[in-house]
């Protein structure tokens, strides 16, 4: 088991993503997740903490469609609340940008992005459900 | 009405320089051209500051370079960022040092040529590796995702934010320092380009020149002039990020307005007018429900009654504030300087009759840091 003087936040949370796995940190004493990745648990400084698989699921909180310069696509930008309880900036794929309404269902998928991954978002259908429910 | 002296210090000097365009002069020239006026204003020399504020948009010592390129040889040096609040908390700092004797002159500064030495707004986030992925548009889309919330939760609509434009627009017209000085239409308001939903190029504040200054002393410093005591002033922060921000409905100002009002000895009822940063229009909006002046929700048709205009029952930003007049990347000590004018009288055209209690506001990061000053004329002690 990893002591917690050897967390090192932000490179495990991309080698987790690297692996096909969205995790989150949370304290083993009250098991509450928690979003960045951080060497302690904000506002009590705990840091006794375990690296928990995200269910996955979320919904949209806040929404904002950007607007660029065309050829480029305008797209959205948007806080997501994890079912898990902490909320992250992100985007929902595969649906229009002025389609993205707060109260939208969603489900993770890990992209790669750069020279690593990223968490983002498609709308959460039966389809996509059922596969979650079984993997 | 009694209101209880809390802080013995008073501001006796406030002025701006270079709002708009001022090419040829670098963000340090402007800070120091606002900085003799004030001292000018206050009857003071730039040797008798022993305490000196200040932070500049791309400079991160300029604690220190404003110092040397002033010629002075401060006691106390404060360079605190908080993003555009900064200035307010310079306030804070600058009256404890006086209070407790260790200061006797405090400079608090700012300038930026932000519109002509660069073209476009300097900004001094760090790149931030949750965030980067998603592209948002920073400051811009911050607000945006916070305006989302507040249409989402309460209802509040475009039409709402247009009347905020609309306000400043009608306050800068009677500012002959404003920047933009012309109504708005209803219709060119929603022809306006977006830039993130729902917030338009017209929702966002101006990119100028501009420089603010001012100076503080002890009471006893006052002698006759016009002042601007500080009554009370609350800080509070409580995230950075704005997908951290606990609530995008409520802001931190809901406690930094609670504390300097009970530091003050005041309510909302009791405030004649407000100055605070509208960096975009949902800010104005959002601070006047977190600020008490209505309730939460009720924001978009306090705004739309007119209230916050000239001839209303509130006037807000009668400078034009950073919608209209000025925003020089950094907007917060505008925000003292025009109610400074108002509790002195000095300010013109846009006076507001008998301006007893003003309430300046100042807004940093991505809703993150708000500081918000009550400060009295001299009926107040």
């Amino acid at each position: 088991m990893t002591s917690s003087e050897d967390i090192r936040p932000d490179l495990e949370f991309l080698a987790f993503l690297a692996q096909g796995k969205f995790m989150l940190q949370r304290p083993r004493v009250n098991g509450k997740p928690f979003f960045y990745p951080r060497v302690a648990e904000p506002g009590t400084g705990c840091t006794d903490l375990e690296w928990v698989e995200a269910t996955g699921f979320g919904t949209v909180h806040a929404t904002t469609i950007v607007r660029v310069r065309p050829p480029q696509a305008d797209y959205n930008v948007v806080i997501i609340e994890l079912d898990d309880g902490p909320r992250m900036l992100s985007r929902v794929d595969g649906v229009e940008p002025g389609d993205v309404a707060i109260g939208l269902r969603v489900k993770a998928q890990i992209i790669p992005f750069e020279d690593r991954h990223a968490v983002v978002f498609v709308p959460l259908t039966n389809a996509n459900s059922e596969e979650a429910a079984q993997s | 009405m009694s209101i209880a002296r809390r802080t013995p210090t008073a501001l006796i000097g406030a002025a701006t320089f270079g709002i708009g365009e001022a090419p040829g002069f670098t963000s340090m020239d402007l800070a120091a051209r606002a900085a003799l006026a004030a001292l000018d204003e206050a009857g003071l020399s730039m040797s008798q500051v022993d305490g000196l504020f200040v932070c500049l948009p791309s400079d991160f010592l300029s604690g220190l370079s404003v110092a040397e390129y002033l010629g002075i040889r401060p006691k106390l040096t404060n360079n605190n960022r908080t993003g555009g609040s900064a200035f307010l908390t310079h306030i804070n700092i600058a009256a404890q040092a006086l209070e407790a004797g260790e200061i006797d002159v405090a400079l608090i500064c700012y300038g930026s040529n932000q519109r002509s030495g660069t073209g476009g707004l300097v900004s001094a986030a760090a790149p931030n590796m949750y965030e980067h992925p998603y592209r948002p548009r920073l400051p811009v889309s911050a607000y945006a995702l916070a305006a989302s919330r507040h249409m989402h939760e309460y209802g509040t609509t475009r039409d709402h934010l247009y009347s905020v434009i609309k306000s400043a627009r009608e306050w800068a017209m009677l500012n002959p320092e404003a920047f933009l000085r012309k109504p708005l239409s209803r219709e060119d308001y929603f022809n306006a380009r977006m830039v993130s939903d729902p917030l338009s190029v017209l929702d966002c504040c101006l990119v100028t020149d501009g420089a603010a200054a001012v100076v503080m002393v002890r009471k006893d410093w006052v002698e006759k002039r016009p002042a601007a005591y500080l009554l009370g002033l609350g800080e509070a922060t409580d995230h950075y990020q704005i997908a951290q921000m606990p609530d995008l409905t409520t802001s931190p100002a809901k406690f930094s307005g609670e504390r300097a009002y009970a530091q003050a000895g005041i309510s909302h009822a009791d405030v004649d007018v407000v100055e605070l940063y509208d960096a975009f229009s949902i800010n104005t909006i959002m601070f006047l429900e977190d600020l008490g002046f209505c309730k939460k929700g009720e924001g978009g048709d306090f705004v739309a009654s007119g209230a916050i205009g000239p001839g209303g029952t509130l006037p807000v930003n009668t400078n034009g504030g950073g919608l209209a007049c000025v925003h020089p990347g950094m907007y917060g000590l505008f925000t003292v300087v025009e109610a400074f004018r108002q509790l002195t009288g000095t300010a013109g055209d846009r006076q507001v009759e008998s301006a007893e209690i003003a309430v300046a506001h100042a807004n940093g990061g991505f809703l993150s840091s708000q500081v918000t000053a009550v400060l009295g004329g001299a009926s107040t002690l």
